[in-house]
C-alpha cells in the first residue's frame, strides 16, 4: 500500500478533490449548520467514493503494468482471498478520505447528535461497493488513465442520481429508478439517518441492499478476473 | 533444495490454445521427469511462452490436461502452484520495494515464517551477487541484476519445479553467465527446471532433454545426446561470396567427392564433412575457379544445425532474434 499512497492520480483525485468539494460546501452553506449536517453526508460518501476508486485504479494498474499482480495470480493464495486482499488497500484508503469531511465538519458544525455506530458502518460499506465497482473497471484497462476516464462516467453520474447533495425525490419521476439501481444512493441514505439531512428508507433495508450490492460486485469482479486474466 | 516429487513433475497431453483464428499452441504433449533439466526451444512466437503459462496455470488450455507433480490442474490452474516457482520473461517484483524486501514479500506470499523468509532473504542475494543493493529499490537495478532478484524471489520458497521463461534474454554476458551456473546448481541438486528459449547454444549447454517447437507444434523431443548425434563429430565451412553466381559447385563436387555441398539462401556456400576441413585447399580451388571469397568461417556441427535441419528455420533467423531482444 505504501508504494501506491502518494501516486499523482490518488493526490488529484483521491485528496485534493474531494478535499475541493468539501470546502466549497462548508464556505457555501456558511454558518447554517441545518444545510451544513443535510450535505455532509454527501460530501463523506464523496471523499469514499474518489478515495477508493483511485486507490484502486492506481494499485491494479500499476500492479498489471509492472507484472506483479501475475505474480500474485501465481501464488498459491486462493484468488478471492487475493481479491480481498488487493482491494482492503482501497478500502482503506476510502474510509481514511472520510475524515476529511468529517473532520472539517466536527469544526464548522455540531454533530453531537450524530449516530457514529450507524455511519461508519455505511462508510465501509460505501467503500466497499465503490472498490469492488471500480475493480470491474481496472480489469477492462490497462492505464491509469483509462480507469480513471471510465470511472468518471460511473462516478459523476452518481452524485447528481444518488441523493448526495439533494434528496432522490427531487429528481425528475424518470430519473428517480435509476437511483434505486446505485449502491451508493442506499450508503447515502443510511449517512442521512445517521447525520441529518432527507432520509428515504429504514435502515435496516438500506444496510441489507449495500451487503447485497457488495456481494454481487464481489463475484462478478471474481468472473470478470477469471475471463480476462486468467483467459 | 530436494525434489519432492516423483515420477512425471510434468505432464501435459494435448494441450491447445487459441486466440482468435491463430492456434498458438496445437496439441502439444510434454512431460518432464523429476529432476529433469527440460528446454523448450522455438523462434519468437511459436507458442513457447503460451505453452509456459497454461502450466504454470496463468491461462487456461482451450483443450488437454495438465498434471503437475501428480496434481490435476485442468480444472483448477491454482490446485499446484505451491510446488512452483515462475521466472517470467519480464520482471514483475515491485519496483518501489529494495531487494531485500521483495524476497521477503515474495516468501510471505508462499506461507513463509517472518524469520525464515528474512534469513533466506539475505541469503539468496548473497548467492545472487546483490548482497550489495539489498536496500537499494528495485527500479534502480540493472537489467541484469532485476533478473537475478526476479529468480531468487521465484525460488524463496524452495520450489522443486522451477519455470523460467527466457531467463538470460537480453541480459549482461556476466549476469548470464552467473544464472546459466544457478540453474546448473539448482539442477544437480534436484530441482525440475523447465526453460523456454530461443539461444540454441544455451540450450544445448544446459538441458537434459529439449523439445522443439514451431508454430505451436512440438516437432522434435529428444535427449541433448540424440540429438546432436546426427551431427557429431561432424564440420561444417560456411564461405561467403562478393558474387555468388560465380561459385563453380559441379567443379567442386567433383574435385572434393568426400564432402558435402550446399548453396544456402543468403548466397553463402556450406560445407560439411565428416573430417577436419582444410579451409586453405578448398579457398585457393574457389578463387582458382573465379568465385571471390570474402569470408570463411570454420565450426564443429552443433545442435543450431540439428534445429534447422529439423524445423526449417535458418539459423540466422534465430541469431536476428538474439541480437534483437539483446539489445532491449
Amino acid at each position: 500500500m505504501q508504494a501506491y499512497y502518494l501516486k499523482p492520480p490518488n493526490v488529484s483525485w483521491g485528496l485534493l478533490f474531494p478535499l475541493a468539494w468539501t470546502g466549497m460546501f462548508l464556505i457555501r452553506s456558511g454558518q447554517d449548520s441545518h444545510s451544513l449536517l443535510s450535505v455532509l453526508p454527501g460530501m463523506i460518501a464523496l471523499s469514499v467514493l474518489f478515495g477508493t476508486s483511485s486507490m484502486l485504479a492506481v494499485a491494479v494498474t500499476f500492479e498489471k503494468k509492472a507484472k506483479a499482480f501475475e505474480r500474485l495470480l501465481l501464488s498459491p493464495i486462493p484468488l478471492y482471498l487475493l481479491m480481498l486482499a488487493k482491494t482492503s488497500g482501497a478500502v482503506l484508503f476510502g474510509m481514511f478520505n472520510a475524515l476529511v469531511p468529517v473532520l472539517l465538519g466536527f469544526w464548522f458544525a455540531d454533530l453531537s447528535g450524530a449516530d457514529w455506530g450507524m455511519a461508519v458502518p455505511a462508510v465501509l460499506l460505501i467503500a466497499v461497493v465503490s472498490t469492488f465497482l471500480s475493480l470491474l473497471l481496472a480489469i477492462l484497462a490497462t492505464e491509469v488513465f483509462e480507469v480513471q476516464t471510465l470511472s468518471n462516467f460511473v462516478r459523476f453520474p452518481m452524485i447528481f442520481l444518488c441523493g448526495l447533495f439533494f434528496p432522490v425525490s427531487a429528481l425528475p419521476l424518470f430519473l428517480q429508478p435509476i437511483s434505486f439501481l446505485l449502491p451508493l444512493t442506499y450508503g447515502v441514505d443510511i449517512l442521512h439517518h445517521a447525520i441529518g439531512g432527507e432520509q428515504l428508507l429504514p435502515p435496516s433495508v438500506d444496510f441489507s441492499v449495500l451487503a447485497g450490492f457488495c456481494l454481487l460486485l464481489f463475484m462478478l469482479s471474481l468472473r470478470s478476473i477469471n475471463k480476462h486474466w486468467i483467459g | 533444495m530436494m525434489n519432492i516429487m516423483t515420477g512425471a513433475a510434468i505432464r501435459a497431453r494435448g494441450l491447445e490454445k487459441r486466440f482468435g483464428d491463430v492456434r498458438a499452441v496445437q496439441g502439444v504433449d510434454i512431460e518432464v521427469a523429476a529432476g529433469e533439466l527440460f528446454g523448450f526451444l522455438g523462434p519468437n512466437g511459436a507458442g513457447k511462452t503460451t505453452a509456459m503459462t497454461m502450466l504454470t496455470g496463468l491461462s487456461r488450455p482451450d483443450a488437454g490436461s495438465i498434471e503437475i507433480g501428480g496434481i490435476d490442474c485442468s480444472k483448477n490452474p491454482k490446485a499446484a502452484q505451491h510446488l512452483i516457482g515462475v521466472v517470467p520473461d519480464e520482471s514483475n517484483l515491485y519496483p518501489e520495494l529494495n531487494g531485500f524486501e521483495n524476497l521477503c514479500f515474495s516468501g510471505a506470499l508462499y506461507g513463509m515464517r517472518r524469520d525464515e523468509r528474512r534469513r533466506k532473504a539475505s541469503e539468496l542475494l548473497e548467492l545472487f551477487g546483490l548482497g550489495a543493493a539489498a536496500s537499494r529499490k528495485f527500479s534502480g537495478y540493472s537489467k541484469g541484476m532485476k533478473r537475478r532478484l526476479v529468480i531468487a524471489a521465484a525460488i524463496m520458497h524452495n520450489p522443486p519445479l522451477l519455470f523460467l521463461d527466457e531467463p538470460t534474454s537480453g541480459i549482461d554476458v556476466e549476469s548470464s553467465r552467473m544464472i546459466r551456473s544457478l540453474l546448473s546448481d539448482l539442477h544437480r541438486n534436484g530441482v525440475t527446471i523447465f526453460m523456454t528459449t530461443h539461444f540454441i547454444d544455451e540450450a544445448e549447454r544446459l538441458c537434459d532433454r529439449i523439445a522443439f517447437i514451431v508454430n505451436g507444434l512440438i516437432v522434435r523431443i529428444d535427449t541433448v545426446e540424440r540429438l546432436l548425434q546426427p551431427v557429431h563429430g561432424r564440420y561444417a565451412l560456411i564461405v561467403s561470396f562478393s558474387d555468388a553466381a560465380k561459385v563453380p559447385l559441379m567443379d567442386l563436387e567433383r574435385a572434393f567427392p568426400l564432402l558435402e555441398f550446399h548453396m544456402l539462401p543468403g548466397g553463402e556456400l556450406r560445407v560439411e564433412s565428416g573430417e577436419a576441413l582444410k579451409t586453405g585447399a578448398l579457398v585457393r580451388f574457389l578463387e582458382e575457379a573465379g568465385a571471390e571469397v570474402t569470408e570463411a568461417k570454420k565450426r564443429v556441427l552443433s545442435l543450431e544445425d540439428v534445429f534447422v535441419e529439423i524445423t526449417g528455420i535458418g539459423a540466422g533467423h534465430m541469431q536476428k532474434e538474439k541480437e534483437g531482444r539483446g539489445r532491449r
